[in-house]
């Protein structure tokens, strides 16, 4: 099974083992989906998550492994699933206002009958984004990260070409920020 | 003296009423012919089956404004539609319709049509050149790297035959075809038996020589936009239309009289003008079909062709019939 | 075209394709270096018809964004339906009934039938046949009048809601589908004596616009364009989703990495798709198309959900990031075609225009669905 040495290859970014923790704090929150309306109960305290590699069920989440790491170790995990001819699916990010972040967020997939879908977050304080490139590993990634770059301002350290390219080549807003107003 | 000179002149305004309508009902026999092909009705509503659609567009399209973009060579761009009717309504003097219906018979009516013809390159050129478009340009370069590397096996294929009959008057190309179809050119004789060859030559040549799909490179709609008329509205436009439409003509009438004996009929029976529409007629409606069916061919394959195929092929024709012809 | 093109300094010239150009189907604009014919350097411009859906998805509820997803693309919007409502049923935990699913792949062939045949002509119409773009654009009427007749719409379908259906299908859409099938059927061979088979459409694709599998990993393409590189990859086979398992049918693969290639994996689809909703049809139980239960208002829980469905253009992707209330807090959306154009501009790189164009228009871009 990939998803196994995959994992395990994952795995050995993180030079600390402590906490691997299968089914995160996240999933608690899982339960209660019975009763969607009821806000409430079950509602833990959110810890923000800690870097390292977790499995999801597929059938819950539509993926396998999810890592999460440092913008530093970012390119060596990008490099692991090239060796293990993963392709890539998108980047993205997402903006996390309330801890004053934004995440880089890289899916890959298999191409053969093994599925293994890996996500890989990476998270860099608002104020100054900046995340390694990896077109130069993937040069699919290229208008990936000038999407990204467009919509939520995080700067591609290395990045051969970044100018806008959904956006007017003017634009100098980034639309999917929460604070944007248009 | 003053009869010679009225009677040329209703000759001419004849071969240009002959070129003018032809041109315009050509694009109604297209559209139509493009329609059933299709599975369409085409144009249908401008009078009785559409008939009145010519006209319509014609009037259209002289109503329309010229426009001649910024920084285009206006000269050039005016001129270059003119050349390319001009030259096509020109080659209409000199072909015979039957023995008496003709403008003005030469003795050297092939060599006249086919000068002419080289003028049509001259036209795709100019408007290209002068229209100051990128894709215009590329397009007539396409256009002329086409146009004078089918010339050379079509030319070829013609010395053949003059070779043959020992003449360049249509007339009497056609009068050495005479008695029925086992005398046409077309046809395999002792002498020259690679004939139904030539004439495939020669037909493949014409519809490249005229632009036309599979050949229509110079005017590839998908990759050049529209060729080397691009900027071209009104009746610039329409005039490399009809150009295009009597070069067809043209060039049905030049294969009809070289190879398929003109006005003479298959069986020998009954020679007159109607057998020469019959079969300009048939052979245009191939060429609509031909359109209509095939895609278009790349740019180098079709040099390839040319060049690599048709010329040596014709060529060797050549040869062999001259080899032949002293020996019978 | 191969060999060596040797070009020199300063003797080239930029030229536009696009935005608005008969080979780029759309606003797409292709910059492109020129070396007379030859295509020295291309960069793909895009943009002109962004529409931001993401920011559409984190504003508007789950049911308000449906419709949107239909508008990426306008030749296959039951796909991208589809893909909304299974991740929304993911991320919710909402049941399907089995019918449901059932009308949902079947409806989803048809349409993806009906997106391969408006390619088909327009591809060959690039190319300069005109005439196969009205015989196929004549039968997929015939699919766009029956998902009319159930849809109630004819390009821009919200057929689907979240747990099933809005209308159940009647008997008169399974006559007019069992009677369409035979009729395909005999249109593709008809297809296939009328291009394939020809010499000249052969030699214009033949070895031309090659793509590599592994240009296709590093560029993440997926689709028709990955299969035709000889990848088999269908999202439908690779994880199934809905009831696909169910369904017995090939993923056509080519190994030959051309145009060809490419165009004969879309002709092998859509008879693949017939077999889908042949055997659909024979199986299609009785039942409800709605769930009993079903919340009123959509709100998943927590966290991070992706699906993946084939589209006819390849495997598209959504991502929901929920933070539990009834608007996405993040609303990514994965377009094949994305992924597909965007190894163009290598691909094409010493090619000649109009080499490169058909190449272009073997990858079946839909440019709405490019830009979002």
């Amino acid at each position: 099974m990939i998803k196994d040495t995959v994992r395990q290859a994952l795995q050995d970014l993180f030079p600390d083992p402590e906490p691997v923790i299968e089914e995160p704090v996240v999933e608690a929150a899982e339960g209660d989906e019975a009763d969607g309306d009821k806000k409430k109960p079950a509602k833990k305290k959110e810890e923000p998550r800690v870097n390292g590699v977790l499995e999801r069920d597929h059938a819950e989440h539509g993926y396998d492994i999810d890592v999460q790491l440092e913008p530093g170790e970012l390119l060596a995990a990008i490099m692991i699933l090239d060796k293990a001819g993963f392709f890539i699916e998108a980047v993205t990010g997402v903006d996390w206002i309330k801890e004053d972040q934004l995440e880089a967020v890289y899916d890959f997939s298999r191409y053969d009958f093994d599925v293994c879908r890996v996500v890989i977050r990476t998270r860099t304080p608002r104020s100054n984004p900046i995340i390694p490139t990896i077109s130069k590993i993937y040069p699919g990634a290229n208008w990936h990260e000038r999407e990204t770059h467009d919509f939520f301002g995080i700067k591609f350290d290395g990045h051969p070409h970044l100018i806008p390219l959904l956006l007017p080549e003017d634009a100098d807003f980034h639309p999917l920020l929460k604070d944007f107003k248009p | 003296m003053s009869l010679t000179i009225l009677n040329a002149v209703i000759a001419v305004v004849a071969a240009i009423a002959f070129a003018a309508v032809n041109a315009a009902y050509l694009v109604w026999a297209e559209r139509r012919g493009a329609g059933r092909i299709q599975r369409r009705p085409g144009p249908n509503v401008n009078g009785p089956l559409g008939l009145l659609q010519p006209p319509c567009d014609g009037i259209k399209l002289m109503a329309k404004q010229i426009m001649i973009p910024g920084g285009a060579d206006k000269a050039l761009f005016m001129v270059a539609p003119a050349l390319a009717m001009a030259p096509a309504i020109m080659s209409f003097v000199t072909i015979p319709f039957s023995d008496t219906i003709v403008a003005h018979s030469m003795n050297v009516g092939v060599l006249m049509i086919f000068a002419f013809a080289s003028l049509g390159a001259m036209s795709i050129l100019l408007a290209g050149w002068g229209s100051r478009n990128k894709y215009a340009v590329m397009a007539s370069v396409r256009a002329v790297s086409q146009n004078i590397s089918y010339e050379i096996p079509m030319l070829i294929t013609v010395i053949t035959i003059v070779m043959m009959t020992g003449t360049m008057d249509l007339k009497e190309l056609v009068a050495g075809q005479a008695g029925g179809m086992w005398n046409w050119n077309a046809v395999p004789s002792l002498a020259s038996p690679l004939m139904p060859v030539s004439f495939l030559i020669f037909f493949i040549c014409s519809l490249a020589e005229t632009n036309r799909a599979p050949f229509d490179l110079g005017e590839a709609e998908s990759e050049l936009v529209a060729g080397f008329h691009t900027e071209y509205g009104s009746m610039g436009f329409g005039l490399f239309f009809m150009g295009e439409y009597a070069n067809i003509v043209i060039g049905a009438s030049l294969i009809t009289i070289l190879f398929l004996g003109g006005w003479g009929c298959p069986l020998g029976l009954f020679p007159g003008v109607w057998w020469f529409l019959l079969k300009i007629y048939i052979l245009i409606f191939s060429f609509i079909w031909i359109r209509w069916t095939f895609p278009r061919t790349t740019i180098y394959g079709l040099l390839n062709l040319s060049w690599k195929i048709l010329i040596p092929i014709s060529l060797f024709n050549l040869l062999l019939t001259a080899g032949l012809l002293k020996v019978f | 075209m191969s060999g060596p093109i040797h070009i020199q300094p300063g003797e080239t010239f930029t030229l536009n394709v696009g935005p608005q150009h008969p080979a780029t189907h759309g606003v797409l604009r292709v910059k492109m270096e020129m070396d007379g014919e030859y295509i020295v350097k291309a960069e793909t411009v895009l943009g002109y018809i962004h529409r931001m859906h993401e920011l559409m998805g984190e504003n508007r509820t789950y049911p308000q964004v449906l419709p949107n997803l239909s508008r990426l693309d306008y030749l296959g919007a039951l796909g991208y339906t589809h893909a909304h409502v299974l991740a929304v049923e993911r991320a919710a935990g909402i049941e399907v009934p089995e019918r449901a699913e059932y009308i949902r792949a079947i409806t989803v062939e048809l349409n993806r039938i009906a997106s391969h045949l408006f390619w088909f002509g327009a591809f060959v119409m690039d190319l300069g046949g005109f005439t196969p773009l009205m015989y196929a654009i004549e039968d997929r009427e015939y699919i766009l009048d029956m998902l009319e007749a159930v849809t109630g719409s004819r390009l821009t379908y919200c057929y689907y809601r979240f747990g099933g259906l809005y209308n159940d299908i009647d008997d008169d859409f399974i006559d007019a589908a069992k009677a369409f099938i035979p009729r395909m059927r005999r249109q593709l061979k008809k297809y296939d004596a009328l291009v394939t088979g020809n010499i000249i459409f052969e030699k214009r694709l033949k070895d031309i616009g090659p793509i590599s599998a592994e240009m296709c990993r590093k560029y993440g393409a997926s689709g028709p364009v990955a299969r035709g590189a000889g990848i088999d990859f269908d999202v439908r086979k690779n994880e199934p989703y809905s009831v696909y398992s169910e369904f017995d049918f090939d993923v056509p693969v080519y190994h030959e990495c051309d145009s060809l290639a490419r165009y004969m994996v879309r002709m092998d689809e859509m008879e693949q798709s017939l077999r889908i909703i042949e055997q659909g049809l024979e199986k299609l139980p009785d039942g409800p198309i709605m769930p009993k239960k079903k919340p009123k208002l959509i709100k998943p829980p927590k966290g991070d959900y992706y699906q993946a469905v084939e589209t006819a253009r390849g495997s598209f992707g959504i991502r929901i990031v929920s933070d539990g209330t009834k608007n996405a807090y993040r609303f990514k959306l994965r377009s094949p075609t994305y992924s597909n154009m965007s190894l163009f501009d290598e691909a094409c790189e010493g090619m000649m225009i109009m080499d490169a164009l058909a190449m272009m228009g073997s990858l079946d871009l839909v440019i709405p669905e490019i830009d979002r």
